[in-house]
């Protein structure tokens, strides 16, 4: 029951806001919905821990360890976003009205439902569909500032994944071939990791480059990110931390399903492929962060290289590696989604973006200045983080199984990261503090959201509870272990 | 190439990919947006052809279904959804200006329907199925075609265009690799194109209204210092 109700609880919710009823009370519903959400997909997740894979409908829905983190990822960041979104959209609407204020909400719950439905729908080609509703339910969204450079985001951001999705969609259309080749009907990911043997490889790879390619545009990966910056700078800071935290995750998960299918064709292997694209985008996002401008910019610059490191880790292989992986995908959401509700606290209260218009955070603004480096401390990959620690066990699984210059290269470019991301917080929050302070305060909303998203950010990276643990090695287990 | 069991088909749906690649050109390279909206109907409607020539030859309702539901989104439903998002002045725009001139662009498209070609064959060469050997390279051009204008064209429509004539190439090779596709996910994929054609217009409108201009590839405050 449970997976049909995460579907279908956000599109009521989202009917409901746009109603008469959601002229005053949108954004309680909207938070009720995903909490309930929440709460349903955490069932989900300790369903799945003990018993391998949920279905549901005849097998339309389906969830295993890997579908039910990246479940509970989007439900939790929903929730923090919800909330966050409450003060703040009341702020940033105010000139359009309570009507603007009731359609972001309305595309806010059905952004969310398609976010979840990838995990879940069973599906390959309607799992695609789904991936493909991300982008236009949050079109509006990210354009939702309406000045020129947030529709130009927009823009860049609809037509270039779009045309990923299509790319991808020719790469899905090849697998399906495939599968019918090998004598296999059921489109799914199981049934894909069975047929994989029997197919030609000669379909299997051209599939494989054309999903990696076009979903590795929707998901950043170097050279295909050139819109995520924009997007995830230009969107309200509720939709960046849904954006960079649960969005990008979710398209990455699809790409990491793929890497069982290939894994079952000895002739065939995706390993370098992984490490090398992650590479790339770990190098070019660090480059980038050093000389950025703009403090959202830097945490979507952040975002590409976390999304490099979750796809090496998968290339290294091995359990260890994976478990790093699953653990790196956790950490990076619940970190990078916090760090986006700071940011935006601070854009919200000076009033600017720029990095060398905010200094000295400390003196006018001493909460804004413990978010935002507390939030940098996460993200970077210090301990007590959780980053930190799933960082380790990449770099432990990698040395371990004798990658030594991958292993090299990365750890290389991570510090170069956690250096440059520190030295720009660090000017913010604690340099010679420059002449313009606050200029709007910041609503009661916004601060609960930062006390509440702060709690597991902490927790995941002092202690993991047994049930988290579990979900964990189930959804490395999915990854091919 | 004789080799099909049903030589006129197999004729047939030669000259409709034939034309359907040229329709891809002139998409490309058409400076009237009218006339590449019109341009882009037509390959919509060879699309819905091919579906109809399969369907017959391989005795499957499935793409007879392909090619009602072709017709009715994208010959119907996107001109309409274009017509009433987009002011009617864009449609009038004349696109002077290009990242390239139009001899060079066709000379890169002419390697792209090479490179096509590349990429096919070791595909069928692993699997023989006859009308794939039409289908997916042509499929394939019409795909980089597609990429390569919205990389080239400036103008909101144009580009838009651009993506919808991508996504028409995938479906011209997946007619004929997966003919039996669930009619379910052809009906989810088919809602998708106008809901598409829906957002990337409303976003032109409110990119006009905003900055007075559809030239999309003009905007250029958001990048690296």
């Amino acid at each position: 029951m449970e997976l049909a109700a995460i579907l279908l609880i956000p599109v009521l919710a989202s009917a409901l806001s746009l109603s008469p009823v959601g002229r005053r009370f949108a954004p309680p519903l909207t938070l009720a919905a995903t909490i309930a959400v929440f709460a349903l997909a955490a069932n989900v997740a300790v369903r799945t821990a003990q018993m391998g894979s949920v279905g549901m409908l005849g097998d339309w829905l389906i969830c295993d360890g890997l579908g039910a983190l990246v479940l509970c990822l989007v439900a939790l960041v929903g929730v923090t976003a919800a909330l966050f979104s409450w003060g703040y959209i009341r702020v940033r609407a105010a000139h359009g009205g309570r009507r603007k204020e009731q359609r972001y909400y309305g595309l806010y719950n059905l952004f969310i439902m398609s976010m979840l439905a990838v995990p879940i729908l069973a599906n390959v080609a309607l799992m695609w569909v789904a991936v493909e509703l991300t982008t236009l339910l949050s079109a509006f969204l990210v354009g939702f500032e309406d000045t020129a450079e947030a529709l130009e985001a927009a823009w860049k951001y609809v037509v270039l994944t779009t045309l990923g999705a299509v790319l991808a969609l020719l790469g899905f259309l090849i697998l399906y071939w495939g599968s019918r080749v090998a004598g296999y009907e059921p489109f799914t990911w199981a049934g894909l990791v069975e047929a994989a043997p029997r197919m030609p490889p000669a379909l299997l790879w051209p599939a494989f480059l054309f999903i990696l390619v076009g979903f590795g545009t929707k998901v950043g990966l170097v050279p295909m990110h050139t819109w995520l910056p924009d997007a995830h700078s230009q969107a309200p800071a509720s939709i960046c931390a849904l954006l960079s935290g649960v969005e990008t995750t979710t398209v990455l998960y699809v790409i990491l399903r793929l890497f069982p299918v290939v894994g079952g064709v000895p002739a065939l292997d995706a390993r370098p492929w992984f490490v090398g694209f992650g590479l790339l985008s770990v190098a070019i996002a660090t480059l980038l962060l050093i000389y950025v401008r703009d403090f959202k910019r830097m945490f979507a610059f952040s975002t590409v290289e976390h999304m490099g490191i979750i796809l090496v880790a998968a290339g290294l292989g091995g359990a260890e590696a994976h478990l790093g992986a699953a653990y790196q995908m956790t950490g990076h959401a619940i970190a990078k989604s916090f760090c986006f509700f700071a940011a935006g606290a601070v854009a919200m209260r000076f009033g600017t973006q720029e990095i060398a218009a905010v200094r000295g955070l400390v003196r006018f603004a001493p909460l804004s200045a413990l978010t935002l480096t507390a939030g940098a401390f996460a993200i970077v990959g210090a301990p007590p983080f959780a980053v930190f620690i799933s960082e380790f066990l990449i770099f432990k699984a990698g040395i371990a199984s004798g990658q030594y210059l991958a292993i090299a290269v990365l750890a290389f470019f991570v510090v170069i990261a956690f250096c440059a991301v520190m030295f720009h917080v660090n000017r913010m929050a604690f340099g010679a503090a420059g002449a313009n302070g606050p200029v709007a305060p910041l609503p009661l909303s916004c601060k609960l959201t930062l006390a509440l998203a702060a709690v597991p950010l902490l927790a995941i990276g002092i202690y993991v509870p047994n049930v988290v643990q579990d979900l964990l090695r189930a959804a490395a287990g999915a990854m091919g272990g | 190439m004789n080799s099909s069991p049903f030589p006129v088909i197999f004729a047939l749906d030669a000259l409709t990919g034939a034309l359907f690649l040229l329709t891809a050109l002139g998409v490309l390279a058409t400076r009237q947006v009218l006339a590449s909206l019109q341009l882009f109907i037509a390959q919509s409607l060879l699309l819905a052809l091919s579906a109809l020539f399969l369907g017959i030859a391989l005795g499957s309702p499935h793409l007879f279904a392909v090619a009602a539901i072709t017709v009715a989104t994208k010959t119907l439903m996107i001109p309409w959804v274009l017509r009433h998002t987009v002011s009617a002045e864009v449609y009038r725009t004349r696109e002077i200006d290009r990242v390239l001139n139009i001899p060079s662009s066709l000379l890169t498209a002419a390697a792209l329907v090479v490179l096509a070609y590349a990429i096919a064959n070791p595909l069928l060469g692993a699997v023989d199925v006859p009308f794939a050997r039409i289908n997916l390279p042509l499929g394939i051009a019409a795909m980089f075609l597609g990429i390569f204008t919205v990389v080239v064209r400036r103008e909101a429509v144009p580009q838009l265009l651009g993506l919808l004539a991508l996504e028409n190439g995938v479906f011209f090779a997946g007619v004929a690799i997966v003919p039996d596709l669930p009619v379910i996910a052809e009906l989810a994929a088919a809602v998708d194109v106008p809901v598409v054609a829906l957002v990337v217009g409303l976003l032109t409108r409110q990119i006009h209204t905003r900055t007075g201009s559809t030239a999309v590839g003009r905007l250029a405050a958001l990048r690296e210092q």
